[in-house]
């Protein structure tokens, strides 16, 4: 008992000590510079025991999952199984009951808001094709463009020539290039599709998380996006939400099925497919 | 690469400015130093005279267009509809009436040199705090933009970060302008009550009853709206612009995109505040009084409807919809006074079925929302 107190006592003498040094300054006097993201161990996105509910539906129960950097990972499960939810964990848009959401080894996202999570490098696409549809495609790109994104830059912004190539480069890869000038409203629903994983591409984030990519899509659509989206695995991460097998089947290394809020079977589509939990709930339905 | 750099041309403010402004700028300037010329340097039994009461009725107006000015700037491009915008305007006016009261001296009903008339009535016997310093021009101009934009920055900084958007955002908006429209009533706060301020003298020394003054307030009136015509055109052309026409359309992908969209929306809600408070401050000195009827949630509504009607979301068209909905009401009201309101609500109802782009819409092909109902925005 009187140890304990002796204890605090000098811990708090230290922390005295601490702060009259004259060695380094004071934390709150410097400068204040998000670390890289730290990969060190291969992981970029660690969740570690997530639980979300709604008035006291679990949408997320005890979830963890790890993503590796530059994986492609395809994330599957019935309707409510919790995937939409565990995004917006992710972004930023719904806060847990408990768990963690680490981006690398030091980057805490929970309690960011979800402008701060996309500046650190996280871009989302939503599952109904979200474009600024009284702007130009190409306004739609600016707007997405990795800049300084607080009021009094965006006043003043101006075009660097960088940036003009990076937006040419994206209407080459998202097959709008004859369309720049185009009302993004008037675009189909594929092209929107594409326009917003243009928006994503331009900003060049860390990790891409894409709800249901080839919704209203036609299959030669779903194929070039399909081929799009490998080709970006490796420098960016990419997480997949997709309710298309096919699709899946066609891009997926590693699966992950969630069922009632956490997961229920990790591994390739083949592994996947033989699980006999996985036949059960799930893709029993289909076959 | 050819096309990319065409792009980012059009992408410039001053680009934005150099098609919209010339015709706009033409237009007002024109009318407004032929009325001026007309009412000054022709004789009175001329065809071509203008008198010096529609010198002020068009000074009026053009306050109302700068107020319209205001309001599309957050409803028509930001897509928050404001129904209380009608606040800031009287809140301007107020400020500037503060110092016009001051300027009376002892040429008051009871000549009393430090009190205004309705303040000897009451029986105080000193000025409140808080109109020491109106008696300085510099101050009261400060305050005419200072009080509108503080109380927009809170009252935004409250709704927008907590989310309030829609419906729920109009009604806070009306209970706001309700709730101050109430406090202006009270004498006890030490505004005029009811009556308001009026009675004005003179502003800066000139004669407000004289020709001179009045055709000097109105040419003011369209160099002010100009200067917000051109200013407002440079903001909505850059980048910043387009995030807010982007926070209009799909606010949550600009949140996901990394904009603090609350920031944007609390900045050009108190632009658009500051805007109306000036309007505000133009507009007391040449109808000659302020009162808590400008605070009422009827007011502000009726800003709503002339953008509506002019067409929102291009400015001139804002400015458009006031000049002539309220031209229409000087003449209405002359003729069938008890109409008016039917009238109008008629024409509002008509205009968003028939003409959802408002009357510019007819105008214009190619624009911000072409092909695009800002009716659904929720």
């Amino acid at each position: 008992m009187k140890n304990s107190k002796i204890k605090v006592a000098t811990t708090r003498q230290s922390r005295l000590r601490e702060m009259f040094r004259r060695d380094g300054a004071w934390p709150w006097l410097v400068n204040r510079t998000e670390p890289a993201v730290d990969v060190s161990h291969q992981v970029l996105l660690y969740i570690e025991s997530l639980s979300v509910s709604f008035d006291g539906f679990k949408a997320l129960n005890d979830l963890s999952l790890y993503i590796n950097d530059g994986e492609l990972r395809c994330l599957i499960g019935a309707n409510g199984a919790g995937k939409t939810t565990l995004m917006d964990v992710i972004t930023g848009k719904t806060s847990p009951d408990s768990g963690l959401v680490y981006f690398g080894q030091t980057l805490d996202l929970l309690g960011r808001s979800e402008a701060e999570i996309a500046q650190l490098g996280i871009g989302r696409k939503f599952q109904k094709p979200s474009v600024f549809e009284a702007q130009t495609v190409y306004a739609n790109l600016e707007l997405a463009i990795q800049s300084e994104k607080n009021i009094l830059p965006t006043l003043v912004a101006r075009f660097s020539p960088e940036q003009i190539d990076r937006i040419d480069q994206v209407l080459e890869v998202i097959n709008l290039k004859d369309r720049g000038f185009m009302m993004a409203g008037a675009l189909s629903h594929g092209q929107k599709q594409w326009l917003e994983i243009g928006m994503l591409l331009v900003a060049n984030p860390r990790l891409l998380l894409i709800d249901e990519p080839v919704a209203g899509m036609t299959a030669q659509e779903a194929e070039q996006t399909a081929e799009l989206l490998v080709s970006l695995a490796g420098e960016h991460t990419v997480i997949v939400v997709e309710h298309d097998m096919e699709f899946v089947r066609r891009i997926a290394k590693t699966v992950t099925v969630l069922h009632q809020g956490s997961v229920l079977a990790e591994g390739s589509m083949q592994e996947i497919q033989e699980n006999p939990d996985v036949i059960r709930v799930y893709l029993g339905e289909e076959q | 690469m050819k096309d990319a750099s065409l792009f980012a041309q059009q992408f410039t403010a001053l680009h934005t400015v150099r098609t919209k402004a010339p015709l706009f700028l033409g237009i007002l300037f024109t009318a407004t130093i032929y009325a001026a010329v007309c009412n000054l340097y022709v004789a009175e039994d001329s065809v071509l005279y203008v008198s010096t009461y529609t010198i002020t009725l068009l000074g009026k107006y053009l306050c109302y267009a700068l107020l319209a000015l205001s309001v599309d700037i957050v409803w028509g491009y930001c897509g928050i509809l404001s129904l209380g915008h009608g606040a800031f305007f009287a809140l301007g006016g107020y400020a500037m009436g503060m110092y016009l009261m001051r300027q009376i001296g002892d040429r008051g009903v009871y000549g009393n040199p430090d009190l205004p008339d309705f303040m000897v009535f009451l029986n105080w016997q000193e000025l409140p705090w808080y109109w020491s310093g109106f008696d300085q021009f510099w101050f009261a101009a400060l305050m005419v933009v200072l009080v509108p934009a503080v109380l927009a920055f809170v009252f935004g900084w409250l709704a927008f970060r907590s989310r309030v958007a829609g419906v729920y955002l109009a009604i806070m908006t009306q209970a706001l302008t309700y709730a101050l429209m109430l406090a202006f009533f009270r004498n006890e706060m030490g505004f005029g009550g009811n009556n308001g301020l009026t009675d004005f003298k003179d502003l800066l020394g000139y004669n407000l009853l004289s020709d001179n003054t009045r055709v000097s307030l109105f040419v003011i009136s369209a160099i002010v709206l100009a200067l917000a015509y051109v200013c407002s055109q440079l903001i909505m052309g850059s980048k910043f612009g387009r995030v807010i026409v982007g926070i209009r359309d799909a606010e949550d992908r600009l949140r996901f995109l990394g904009y603090r969209t609350d920031y944007y929306k609390v900045a050009l809600f108190v632009y658009s505040a500051l805007l109306a408070g000036i309007a505000g401050a133009l507009y007391v000195p040449q109808v000659g009084i302020i009162n808590p009827g400008e605070y009422s949630p009827l007011n502000s509504i009726e800003i709503v409807i002339w953008v509506a009607i002019g067409g929102r979301g291009t400015l001139y068209g804002a400015v458009i919809g006031a000049l002539l909905v309220n031209y229409a009401k000087t003449k209405f009201t002359a003729i069938l006074p008890e109409v008016w309101l039917f009238a109008l609500g008629a024409l509002f109802v008509a205009v968003t079925i028939f003409l959802p782009n408002g009357i510019v819409g007819l105008f214009k092909r190619t624009s911000l929302n072409d092909g695009h109902d800002l009716g659904e925005q929720p």
